[in-house]
């Protein structure tokens, strides 16, 4: 692998590795765990998100991905430890007021809104609106300005995600890929400065999924951090520019994607999923090809799978 | 045979029961309908504000400004009571406290010990001394036939209903408002929205002291012209209450309000109908089960109602919902 991929100027202090500081980070978090009963699902010891970035956090299924989300975000409370958004400690502030800092997540299961309407799913999504206000809510003036433009940002980025035919219609109606565009879509209308996306591939549609990486860079464009999951490691590749593997709760790598991919506690990561797989036999080998992303072994395993299978007959 | 029923049950239209109902039905869709809120101790908040109204009318001769607000408060103080533990919890605890915390206020109210304010079990009369003061109609009596009126009936229910219209209207402004989309959004997946940055607890809290102070309110139009009693408060008020909502459509706004109408009326005319046929041996029952079965009926008519037509006459398919 060349090192094209490694950006001149670095974005870590130091050699990457698990818990590396970043020349510039937005988000670091310090010490923290939880447990579910004995089991501890998130020990974090120290981890740097960096500014203007877009970084993976990978690790095979149960590594404690979207727990960690959920602590940072204020949906679950953790046992011990510290974060920051510039500075400023996140640690026991709500879910809301997490969001309204700026740091704003989506859900590995969508939480799309299926009995409001696609533009009212948006709306939701907009900040500094008066008519929340209660006794504000009863006066149409005084929150009709407000609503024409958040309505107007709203289209303006149903268009982009290509939802804007779908905006009157119950999001009840959109498939499974079109909730989670909805989703990114509203959680962009606060203009947040860091996203958190788990799992935003899965169950798109692969003609949306190239658009949707298109979406995530323009994100960055526009300055936006991204810290997103995704077991896609073509999406890791293609668009990260660093990577955060996970596995059993603790950080076990950090680098540039060409580089993690090929790290071997990365690989064992990833294989540690599949100890008792038999890795003499294809079906052992495709389930670990499939895991790690790779789309071509994939297809290889498979046909080879096909002919030995023909052979056997 | 007497057909006087068929009339009667047209007066259900002014009937305090049904004007009163439509009111605090309209708060329970509020909770229920629009926020999501199990609310079944809606007959608690009614308890609330009619004690509230009739103790400081008749025991400290307050003015009916003064034993509104009492009213409002009242029902303030008991949302916040039932809201503040159990709002940031899973949805089925505010139901366990709702339904305790509205058999806890008859029982209460009962205790011989404050008998001299709240009147024990017979409830408190002369509610209406206040109000019917300020009545302009002339004192003679009003309607035909078996249908019949004083004044000062009509004088209740027409500010009844004019209070029950702009309740109605203030809802629907509401759930037309980024307040209302809120609100509709924490029905659905409260985490969502807590995710978008709104603090979902204190919407709920707002919703569910919007919803309680209707309850109260309608208590009010109820004991003005009848009196209070503590047993008409208790947990079938309540069932009630959601046969009415989800007879009209508890997402809408006006649903709640026809849906008390066509309760009461239907309530009246089998009534009327039983009466008749018992009365003429034309079916096997006595007068005795005559008022079970009419709410039998009742019962089988919600089950109908949910199994086939789930969002009520006026609500929207798309919109209905049983997932709580
Ligand atoms: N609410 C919970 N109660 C008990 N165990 C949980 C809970 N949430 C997550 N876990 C456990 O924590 C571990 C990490 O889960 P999760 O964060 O969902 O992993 P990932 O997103 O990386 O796949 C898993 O073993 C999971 O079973
Ligand atoms: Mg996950």
């Amino acid at each position: 692998m060349s090192d094209a991929t490694i950006p001149a100027t670095q974005l870590q202090v130091g050699e990457p590795g698990p818990g590396v500081p970043k020349v510039d980070p937005i988000l670091i978090a310090d010490g923290v765990r939880r447990s579910f009963g004995g089991m501890t699902a998130v020990d974090v010891a120290h981890v740097e998100i960096p500014r203007g970035k877009i970084t993976a956090l990978i690790g095979p299924n149960g590594a404690g991905k979207t727990t960690f989300f959920n602590l940072l975000t204020g949906f679950d409370r953790p046992d011990s430890g510290t974060w920051s958004l510039d500075g400023e400690s996140l640690s026991h502030v709500p879910a809301y007021r997490v969001a309204r800092k700026g740091m704003v997540r989506t859900f590995q299961l969508t939480k799309a809104l299926s009995l409001l309407s696609v533009m009212e799913n948006m709306r939701l999504g907009a900040t500094g609106q008066g008519g929340e206000r209660f006794g504000a809510a009863l006066f149409t003036p005084l929150w009709r300005k407000r609503e024409a433009d958040i309505t107007a940002q709203a289209e303006e980025l149903l268009a982009r995600f290509k939802l804007d035919a779908k905006k009157d219609d119950y999001a009840a109606s959109l498939s499974g890929g079109q909730r989670k565009l909805l989703e990114m879509a509203r959680a962009l209308m606060s203009k947040p400065r860091l996203v958190m996306l788990d799992e935003p591939m899965a169950g798109v549609n692969p003609a949306l999924t190239q658009s949707l990486l298109g979406h995530v860079l323009d994100l960055k464009n526009d300055g936006t951090t991204v810290l997103f999951v995704e077991h896609d490691m073509h999406m890791v590749q293609t668009i990260a520019d660093w990577v955060i593997v996970m596995a059993e709760g603790k950080i076990v790598a950090e680098g540039y994607p060409s580089v993690v991919m090929q790290d071997q506690a990365v690989i064992d990561a990833y294989l540690g999923a599949h100890h008792d797989t038999d890795l003499g036999s294809l079906t052992g080998q495709l389930e670990v090809a499939k895991d790690l992303g790779d789309s071509f072994l994939v297809e290889e395993l498979t046909d080879e799978i096909g002919e030995e299978n023909t052979d056997a007959k | 045979m007497d057909f006087s029923f068929v009339p009667l049950a047209f007066g259900q239209l002014l009937s305090p029961l049904t004007i009163g109902y439509a009111l605090a039905a309209l708060g329970l869709a509020v909770h229920f309908g629009f926020t999501g809120l199990l609310n079944f101790g809606q007959a608690g908040f009614m308890a609330v504000g009619g004690y509230a109204f009739a103790i400081t009318t008749t025991e400290f001769g307050w003015p009916l400004w003064a034993s509104i607000l009492a009213t409002v408060l009242g029902s303030v103080l008991f949302a916040l009571l039932l809201g503040i533990p159990t709002l940031r919890l899973r949805a089925d605890y505010l139901s366990i406290v709702t339904i305790a915390a509205a058999e806890i206020v008859r029982y209460t109210v009962k205790t011989p010990a404050i008998s001299s304010f709240t009147g024990g079990s017979d409830g408190i009369n002369g509610s209406s001394i206040t109000f019917d003061k300020l009545d302009p109609l002339p004192d003679i009596t009003y309607g035909f036939g078996v249908l019949r009126f004083t004044n000062d009936d009509l004088w209740i229910a027409i500010v009844g209903w004019i209070v029950v219209i702009l309740a109605a209207f203030l809802v629907r402004q509401l759930m037309r408002s980024p307040w209302g989309r809120i609100v509709k959004g924490i029905r659905e997946d409260e985490d969502a929205v807590r995710s978008l940055g709104k603090n979902v607890t204190w919407y709920k809290m707002q919703s569910l002291i919007l919803g309680g102070v209707l309850g109260g309110l309608a208590t009010v139009i109820v004991i003005i012209p009848t009196s209070l009693q503590p047993d008409n408060y208790g947990t079938q008020t309540t069932f009630f209450l959601y046969t009415i909502v989800l007879l009209g459509g508890a997402t809408t706004v006006f649903g709640p309000i026809i849906g008390s109408i066509i309760f009461w009326f239907v309530l009246s005319i089998t009534d009327g109908l039983l009466t008749l046929l018992v009365a003429n041996h034309l079916i096997p029952l006595t007068s005795i089960q005559q008022g079970p079965i009419r709410f039998i009926l009742v019962g089988i008519a919600l089950m109908l109602l949910v199994i086939f037509r789930p969002q009520g006459i006026f609500g929207n398919k798309r919109e209905a919902h049983f997932s709580v």
